[in-house]
Formats: structure tokens, sequence, C-alpha cells
């Protein structure tokens, strides 16, 4: 029978719904953030608004459906207008539209307010990464996904935070007002973490501001949002949130003039320090567009597998990596990367998936020690 | 039958009427009779739901888990970006179009569309819009990857070379949605027979008629945009380029005030449907006729004001955020107007569930909780964190496949028999109703909760937290799917069967308009002779 | 089929209806200056000052509050600059006239003309930051490995909201090669000291 069919439906469609909302980690989170409280009780007070108008709207339905069937011997009624009821179902919404009005302007002002803050730290969306400024403090670092790409290829078990791991999260002290200042370098990009309650667009030239508070020490993740190329879903952003005290001695760790340490610029290493080495940072830096196998997604990633640069002089293959491709997502490493990871991921391009082979027959050398990604550095046009 | 001198404009009809059409596909190349060409807009709809379907279970069977499944992000992107241009523009409205052809002229009694050449343009310019979109998957280097909403930078710096195809594919569409919505308020304007008053047409008219307005009005906007971003991308200009003085805002600003209004389009005839069907099977006058005018048209003007809810996250100042909050949540008025007068109309009726009353019951529902989700969308701060979600994926798909998808299959089964003169099985109708309803609510009513739980729409791959609700929606989505395949057979088998038609001329007990006194099938030119209305 | 009477009804209407096509898509067009316009009146993101502001003659300064300046610079896509606030920070008065320096420096080992695009949060403050004097009014062309100070002189107009106590002015730099001026490319070193 139709009516009963409907009807548990429905009732299936609303227990679904309560539970779904009652089950922790399933609805959204409540956070550590004032705001994000905040935001949490907006969305609840509608939640329960929206049921109650489900309800007695639905309930008048399904009374219609079972009681006016003509199966049962209905006749229908001739009524089809009234003025009065128009008006009162007018208004009557229209007022409980104001009634939700009215709290989340009242959040939204607060969300606007980025008054005292403690500490302002600069967000800056890449292709496919994050880059954090304390501004005042002079640490500077980005932010790249750590999951690997064996475990995104299916070739290892995926861990417990899979998508959702950094090699440097953000550090913020905690019960402190950090303001945050968005943009980002090539396309838009959405920096949100779901418990701090923020979500702010990263656009290109331009610069947003918005604040974030935690409560509570504890790690916080969250995702890129919005659509920013490839690998958009692979841009996570991680924020921890330590006591003062460890905020400060992390500070003092992380200081440095640029986001680029070169401290190892001048040591050597052997081709198989360089090749271990170069291993993991290749898959950590690179192998998202190149792809642990070297084979890239062409033609928007080219092969490095048999790549005529990767195999053929060290300084133009420097020069490229370096310097990056303008206009391409290709960026410039040598802005992000020191000498010596430069380094090591170079020597090992060079060699790896038969390249060594190729490397040899162009008579090019395959080691690249930190020294001559300095002075290729150094060296113009 | 006075047969005046006429000049007609029907080429393959000068002689008189009681030949059929030509046989062969030069009938259906050559045809300017509303009825072929409305048999053509559903049927090209419907193929080209079949493909979008088969892009959307590529994208499900991709997210059945985390890791990489079966494609790579770049495809997947791809599949995204089609998935919807092909659902909004190749679907949606081409079958609203194609409704509008077969059933307003019917309506109104008259002949014809006004611009029977006009309208037989309009719809060819489809499939070689489609052609071309669909092409630049074959070509080297990636189809269009930047979803449906293509904003700048992403589309115009970073775009691939495909980008062009696709502007110039969205500007064949354009062009045919302009000069369908133009035929058709010329024709609802100039053709009514005489005696139909504005406030005696049927609601469908009224909604087909405020949403060609909407169409003349919005898709010149997104030409201007495509074409801007295709100058940005080859002649050196920088409307969205900060470097050159411009601003990627700008893109979202022109895009939303017209992508806004254009929902409204893939939804208004939807409603004009549910009018003409919920009285039909509650055996009662529609509830609150006038009242449903103005809501249709208010719905439709506040469209225009809303856009900037897209944007919240943008950096928007504080005033323009409040403005536009409250704006979209007035919205909620009149379209609650509208399901209110829906349920008076059943309230005290004498009410029977034949299949295109099941699929209209069915949207009451289930686009009442997209309009749910929608106002929850409109509040700011909680917009900040359902934006660009799953939350917001659920909202759109409710609203418009329970929604628009719902009330174009209602409209199918409605009028089917009248188009063909066969009835469909009705047991095979339920069947369908029920697997779409179960499939769809599967598949769309988790990502409400992944939305909520963080999930980021647009991305191939989630982490582990994601994968149960996930699953549940890959297998709602197959159910969706396959239920669909009971449709195309049922439709298929009304068209085709070598069976003798058998329906009457009203079809359904309590059919009211001018469409049910013709008989069935409706013959190929119908109301020659305006009729009288009193 | 149709009479005459309706064909030029017909006529009359589709004429109507497709002038209103072309408005729109000229609208379209048009909406391009209506934002800068509004943009520019509101304030929003600092548009509008991107020529000389003028200092009305009789503006005060406003010695009872005072309001912190953060400035910041990005660099954008892999152009090879260097392109740093020399000051981090600094407090003004509304109404006090202030200088502050950027240096640049072009490391992309040929010449290259520059644009800075200014950006001001929040969006509310943004219209009474004004400046007088600024590299980012005209393009900035460099030599190979060219140096330069880069000035501002701005001041924040005392009619800005007494709420406002933080700003933050931004600089985002860009590679203008795509966007050459009619004048020539020598001419733009305006505005600032090279070294």
């Amino acid at each position: 029978m139709h009516y009963i069919g409907r009807i548990s439906l429905f009732v299936c469609l609303i227990l679904f719904a309560i539970a779904g909302f009652a089950t922790p980690g399933i609805n959204m989170p409540v956070g550590v953030s004032p705001i994000s409280k905040q935001i949490y009780d907006l969305h609840m007070a509608c939640f329960w608004i929206c049921c109650v108008i489900g309800t007695l709207t639905f309930g008048v339905l399904f009374y219609s459906l079972f009681k006016f069937r003509k199966s049962k011997g209905a006749k229908a009624a001739h009524f089809h207008q009234h003025i009065g009821i128009e008006i009162l179902w007018t208004v009557i919404p229209f007022l409980i539209l104001v009634g939700l009005a009215i709290p989340a302007t009242i959040v939204l002002k607060k969300i606007h307010n980025t008054d005292e803050s403690a500490l302002t730290v600069k967000v800056t969306g890449y292709q496919w990464k994050w880059k954090y400024e304390y501004l005042d403090q002079g640490v500077s670092f980005f932010s790249t996904l750590a999951t690997n790409q064996d475990q995104i290829n299916n070739k290892t078990p995926k861990n417990e935070w899979f998508l959702l791991e950094v090699d440097k999260p953000m550090v913020i002290p905690v019960k402190t007002k950090v303001k945050i200042l968005v943009t980002a370098d090539d396309v838009i990009h959405a920096w949100w973490v779901p418990e701090l309650g923020v979500k702010q667009d990263g656009i290109p030239g331009f610069i947003n501001e918005n604040w974030i508070y935690a409560e509570h020490p504890g790690i916080y993740r969250g995702q890129c949002g919005e659509l920013c190329g490839m690998n958009h879903g692979f841009m996570p952003i991680v924020v921890e949130a330590v006591s003062q005290e460890d905020f400060k001695q992390w500070v003092q760790n992380h200081q440095s003039a640029s986001a680029v340490d070169n401290t190892n610029s001048y040591k050597t290493f052997t081709r198989e320090e360089l090749v271990t080495l170069g291993k993991v940072e290749y898959e950590k830096s690179c192998a998202m567009c190149h792809q642990n196998t070297g084979e890239g997604v062409p033609p928007t990633f080219p092969a490095l597998k048999r790549s005529r640069v990767v195999t053929g002089p060290a300084t133009a293959n420097i020069k490229f990596v370096s310097q990056g491709v303008p206009g391409t997502a290709m960026q410039a490493f040598g802005d992000q990367l020191d000498d010596k990871t430069l380094a090591v991921i170079i020597t090992y391009t060079r060699q790896a998936w038969g390249n060594d082979k190729l490397t040899e027959k162009h008579k090019q050398s395959i080691v690249v020690q930190p020294i001559d990604v300095k002075n290729a550095r150094l060296s113009k046009k | 039958m006075s047969e005046a001198i006429v000049h007609t404009h029907d080429d393959a009809h000068h002689h008189d009427d009681h030949h059929g059409p030509e046989k062969g596909f030069k009938r259906w190349l050559f045809t300017t009779n509303h009825k072929d060409i409305g048999t053509l807009y559903l049927t090209f709809s419907l193929i080209m739901l079949f493909i979008g379907g088969i892009m959307a279970l590529i994208i499900r069977v991709e997210l059945f888990e985390p890791g990489k499944v079966i494609v790579n992000p770049e495809f997947f992107n791809q599949m995204t970006t089609m998935h919807g241009l092909i659902m909004v523009f190749g679907v949606i409205m081409p079958a609203m179009a194609g409704l509008a052809n077969w059933m307003i002229p019917m309506m109104i009694g008259a002949p014809d569309m006004a611009l029977p050449r006009l309208n037989n343009w309009s719809f060819w310019l489809l499939p070689f819009a489609f052609t071309m979109l669909m092409s630049t998957q074959l070509m080297s280097g990636p189809a269009p990857d930047f979803g449906w909403t293509f904003y700048a930078p992403l589309s115009t710096l970073y775009g691939p070379k495909s980008t062009d195809f696709f502007i110039f594919s969205i500007h064949m569409m354009g062009a045919s949605s302009i000069m369908a919505a133009l035929n058709i308020v010329v024709t609802i304007f100039n053709m009514r027979a005489p005696g139909m008053t504005w406030f005696k047409l049927p609601m469908f008219v009224w909604s087909w008629l405020v949403t060609a307005f909407l169409l003349l009005a919005v898709m010149p906007v997104l030409a201007g945009c495509v074409t801007m971003m295709l100058m940005d991308r080859h002649f050196h200009t920088s409307f969205f380029n900060a470097a050159g003085g411009g601003d990627p805002l700008l893109f979202q600003h022109v895009f939303w005030f017209f992508g806004h209004p254009e929902v409204y389009i893939l939804i208004l005839p939807g409603f004009g449907v549910m009018s003409e069907i919920i009285p039909t099977f509650a055996r009662k006058t529609l509830f609150g006729y006038h009242a449903m005018v103005y809501a249709t048209v208010l719905i439709a003007i506040v469209g225009f004001l809303v856009w900037m809810h897209h944007m919240f996250t943008t950096g928007a100042p504080y005033s323009a955020q409040l403005y536009f909050m409250y704006a979209t949540m007035l919205v909620a008025v009149p379209t609650g107007i509208k399901v209110f007068n829906w349920v008076a109309t059943l309230f005290k009726g004498s009410i029977t569930f034949e299949t295109p009353m099941l699929f209209a019951l069915g949207f009451l529902v289930m686009f009442t909780i997209g309009g749910f989700s929608g106002l929850m969308l409109s509040l700011v701060p909680a917009d900040y964190q359902y934006r660009d979600s799953y939350f917001v994926v659920a909202h759109f798909h409710y609203v418009l496949v329970s929604g628009s998808l719902f009330t174009i299959i209602a409209a199918v089964y409605f009028w089917l028999p009248k188009w063909t003169g066969r009835m469909y099985s009705e047991r095979l109708g339920h069947l369908h109703f029920w697997l779409s309803v179960i499939g769809m609510n599967l598949a769309f009513l988790p990502m409400h909760f992944l939305g909520l739980a963080g999930m980021p729409r647009r991305i191939p791959d989630y982490p582990l937290q994601y994968t149960d609700f996930n699953q549940w929606c890959t297998v709602g989505a197959f159910i969706f799917g396959f239920a669909q395949l009971i449709f195309l057979y049922i439709i298929i088998k009304s068209c085709f069967s070598k069976s003798k038609p058998d329906v009457s001329d009203r079809v359904w007990e309590d059919a009211k308009g001018l469409e049910w006194t013709i008989p069935s099938p409706a013959p190929y030119h119908t109301f020659e002779t305006a009729p009288i209305i009193k | 089929m149709a009479s005459n009477k309706q064909i030029k009804s017909n006529k009359r209407l589709i004429i109507f209806l497709v002038c209103g096509v072309f408005f729109m898509f000229g609208f379209c067009y048009m909406l391009v200056p209506f934002y800068e316009f509004v943009c520019k009146k509101e304030g929003i993101n600092g548009k509008g000052a991107n020529s000389a502001a003028l200092k009305a003659s009789d503006m005060k300064v406003d010695t009872t509050r005072t309001i912190k300046v953060e400035f910041t610079t990005t660099i954008h896509g892999s152009l090879g600059f260097k392109f740093i606030p020399l000051q981090r920070h600094i407090t003004v008065h509304p109404g006090e006239t202030k200088l502050i320096y950027f240096f640049a420096e072009n490391t992309t080992g040929h010449e290259i003309t520059v644009q800075a695009v200014p950006s001001i949060t929040p969006m509310d403050a943004a219209r009474f930051l004004k400046k007088t004097q600024c590299f980012c009014f005209t393009q900035q062309f460099f030599f190979k490995n060219q140096k330069a100070d880069m000035p501002v002189y701005f001041f924040i107009d005392p009619s800005v909201p007494k709420e406002i106590k933080e700003v933050t002015l931004s600089y985002t730099l860009f590679d203008a090669s795509g966007f050459p001026k009619k004048d020539k490319q020598a001419k733009f070193t305006s505005g600032r000291i090279n070294l």
C-alpha cells in the first residue's frame, strides 16, 4: 500500500537523519573555538526549526494522503482559495526567518572582528601545499601532504590520518586569538579547519583576514576548500595548538630569515646517501605530480623517466627545478627547498627508473652535490 | 473548417494537414512541428541523462574507497566538470524545453509555436554543442577540469587548451536557450486562444513564461562571461587577472549573476508541472492559483538579487554578507507558499496514486528537504562550514534530482499517453518510482553528514573516516542509475509498441485543460482552428 | 497559419525581446566598470586608491587614538624577485601622514616590468587608507639585477570608524610583461629610489 510504503520510508529517513546528527564525528564538530561553538549552535537551531516545519508540513501531507484516498471513498471538496490562510503562511515563515537571522547576524559580527589578536600568521595557498609565515616571529615554511603516494595507490596500507597529515603543521598557542591573513600564489584556494570554525578563500593578488582561537591543546585537521586543480584533495591543513611555553620554544627552533635553510650547502655526500635521501624527498615533494614511478601524468605533468632534462646537463636540470616554469604547475622549488634537498632529489631522479643508463650515455654526471645547486642558483641565465 | 489562405512556415507540410509527416531522418532534421521538436528535445535529454549518469557512476566508483580506485585525479576532475555541465545544460534544460514545445501550444489552443523554423534551429544547435563539448575528452590534453562553475584564474590562466572548445559550446547552448525562450514568450503572448486571459493560463504555461524571461535575461550574461574568459585567455585582456588590474572575484560575480537565476530556470517549469499533476490526481482545483502565479514571479525577481550567497567565504564586507543572507532567506517565503498550496490542494481531495502522482509526491517531500538544507546554507556563519563541502552537494542534488528531474519524469508519465496513445505499465512505473526514491535517498542523504564531518567536494580521494558513508552513496547511486533503465524501457515500449493506441482523449479521470480535449495520440496538427475559451 | 495582424504583433515583440537580449549581453560587459565603481565607492579592498589621494587641507590628526598598520608582501608565481617591507608594522594617528619603504630586487636574470597590486584588510577599513604616493600606481621597470627602495606615503582618514584598530596593507608583485602599457618601459621607474 502506497501510504504505508511512504510513511515507513519517511520515518526511516527521519530516524537516519537524527541518528546521523546524533553520532559524534558525523555531525558538524562543536570544535574548540568560541566561533565554532556558536556556528554549531546556529546550525542545530536551524536544523530543529526545519524539523518542526517539516513535521508539520509533512504531517498534513501524509494525513491527507491517508485520509483522502479515493479508494477509501473520499470525495473531493471544492474550495480552492483563501486569502487569510495565504497571508498566514506568508507571515509566519517570515517571522521564523527573522528569528533565525538575528543570531546569525550577531555571530557574523563576531567573526569579522579580528581585534586584539596576539599573533598574526599569513597563510598562502599554492598548488598544492600551504605556506605559513609568522610575520612577527620570522618563521616561514611550507606545509605539504605527508601521506606517501604508495598509500594512495594502494601499494601500502593506509595510516590513520591518510590525507590529513602534513610534514610541518602550523603551530599556535592555546587560548590565544590568532589573526590569519589568507592569500594564494596561483589560483583560488580556501583554508578550512572545521574544528576551528574557519574557512577563508585565498585569492591571488588579494589578502583576506579571519581569526582562530583554540580553547584546548590538540591537533586540528582540515582540507583545502576550493577546487584548485588536480591535487585539490591532497593539500591538507594541520593546526597544532600547544601551550604558550611550547609555542615559544617552537618559534625559537624554527626562526630563520627565509623558508629555506641552507646550512648544509657545503657538505658533500656519497651517491648512496644522496639517492636514499633523495627517494624520500622526491616522494614527498614531487611524486604528487610526477608519480613514484616517474611516469607523471602526461601531458600536464611530464614523465621524468627518460626525460631529456633529467638525463641531460646537471646545471640545466638544477635551473629547471629551481626556477620552475612560469605559467605551469611546475613551481620555483628553489624558493621552497634548500640546496641539500634539491641536490638529493635531483640526484635521485637522474638515476631512478633506468635514467642512470641514459644519463651516463649522455655523458652527464648523475651526482649533484648541494654546492652544485648553490652555484647554479647564483649563476644567471 | 475554414481554410483561409494562410501562409504556413512549415515547408514539409505546405499541402493540407491530412498528410502525415515525412518519413525517415529528413522528417527529424527539417521538422518545424512543435510536437516533433518536443520529441527531439526529450530524446536528446534522455540520451544525455545516461551519458551524464555514467560519468556520475565513474565518480562514485572512484569514491567507493579511499585511495585510487579506477581513475587518476586529473580525469576525476574532468568527470565532475562534464557531469555537471551535461546534467544542467544537456538534461534538465532541454527536457524542460521539450515539455514546453509539446505542451504549451496545446495548452493555449495554438496550432504551433510562433516561430517554427527558429524552433528547429534551437534544437539542432544542441547536438552540435554537446558533440563539441564531449569531443574534448578525445583531445590530447585534459578536457575541461575546473568544475561546472569554471572559476578564474583556474579556467583562464591555468585552463587546458580544450577550454576554448568549452567556451564555444557554451555559446551554442546559450544561443539555443535564448532562441527557445524567445519563441516561448512570443507564443504565449500572441497565440493564446480567444478568451484565454492571463489568469486563465495553466500553471505550466505561467511557469514557462516566467522561466523564458529569466533565460532571456541571464543567458546573455553567461555569454558575456565566457567571452571575457576567452579574451583573457587569448587577447591579453585582464578582466579576471590581478596582474593587469583585473579581479578574480569579478568572475564570480558575473558568473553567479547568471548562475543563481539559472537554478530557478531549472526548477520553475517543474513547479508548473507539479501544479498540473497534483490537482489532476487529487481531483481538486489547485489551491491558491493567484498566489501561485505571484509566488512564481516573486521567486524569479528575488532570484536576481541573491547571487553572492555563493561567495560568502571570499572575503566580502560585513554589510554585503548581511544583505545577501537576508535576501536569500527571503526566497524561502514564496517557495514555502508554493509547497503549502500544493499540500492544501491535496487536503480534502480524492487522491489516487498513479505513477505521475507518485513522482509528484516524491518531489513534494524531497524537494522540501532540499529547501531546508538551502535555508541552512543561507546562514553565513554556518555557511563557513558548509561551503564547498558535501553538504552543498547534498543540497543541490536534492533540489535538482528529486526536484527538477522528478518533475520531468512525472511530466513524461503524465503526458506520454497523450503523445503515444498507449498507457504504460503502472506496475513498472511504480517499480521505477520506488527504486528511484530509495536509490536517490541512499545516494544523497549521507552526503549531508559527510559535508558536516568536513569532507570537501570535488576531491577524488578522502580520509579514512569518510569511507562508510561514501560506500552507501555509491550503492545508492547505482540503484538510482539502474532504476532509470526501467524508465527507458517504459518509454521505448510506449513509443514503438505495435499495439493499437487505446487511450481516451482525457486519459486521466479528472484531467483539465485544452490538451485533454484532443485525441490520444495527439494528431500531428492540433488546434488549427482556435477554440473559444469561456 | 498566422494572420497578418499576428505576424506584425509577433515581429514587434520579437524585436523588443531581441533588443533585450543584446542589452543583457552589453549589461554583462557594463558590469565590469559597474563593479569597479561600486568597489571604489565602498572602498572595497582599498580600490579607488590606485592614484594619489588628495589630502583635505583642513584634515586634522586625531591624537586620541592610534591604529596599527601591518605590511606584508607576496610574490606571484615563480617570479624571481625579492620584495619585502622594510618595516613590519607602524602605529599611526588617523590623519597623520607616514612614509614607509619596501625593498625590491630583480633576481630573474633579465630585465622585466612588474606591477604591484595592493590589497587592504579589513574591508570596512580599506577605503580609509589613502596613499598620496605609491609605486603601485604605475608599472615598474627593472634592469637585470636592479635593486630599489620603494616608498609609500599614506594616511588613514580620520573618519575611519572607532572600532578599527588594525589594518593590513599587502602588496602582491606580478610579472606585468603580458600587459604592456603604451609608453616606453624605461619610463616606469617613478616613485622609487634606485639603489
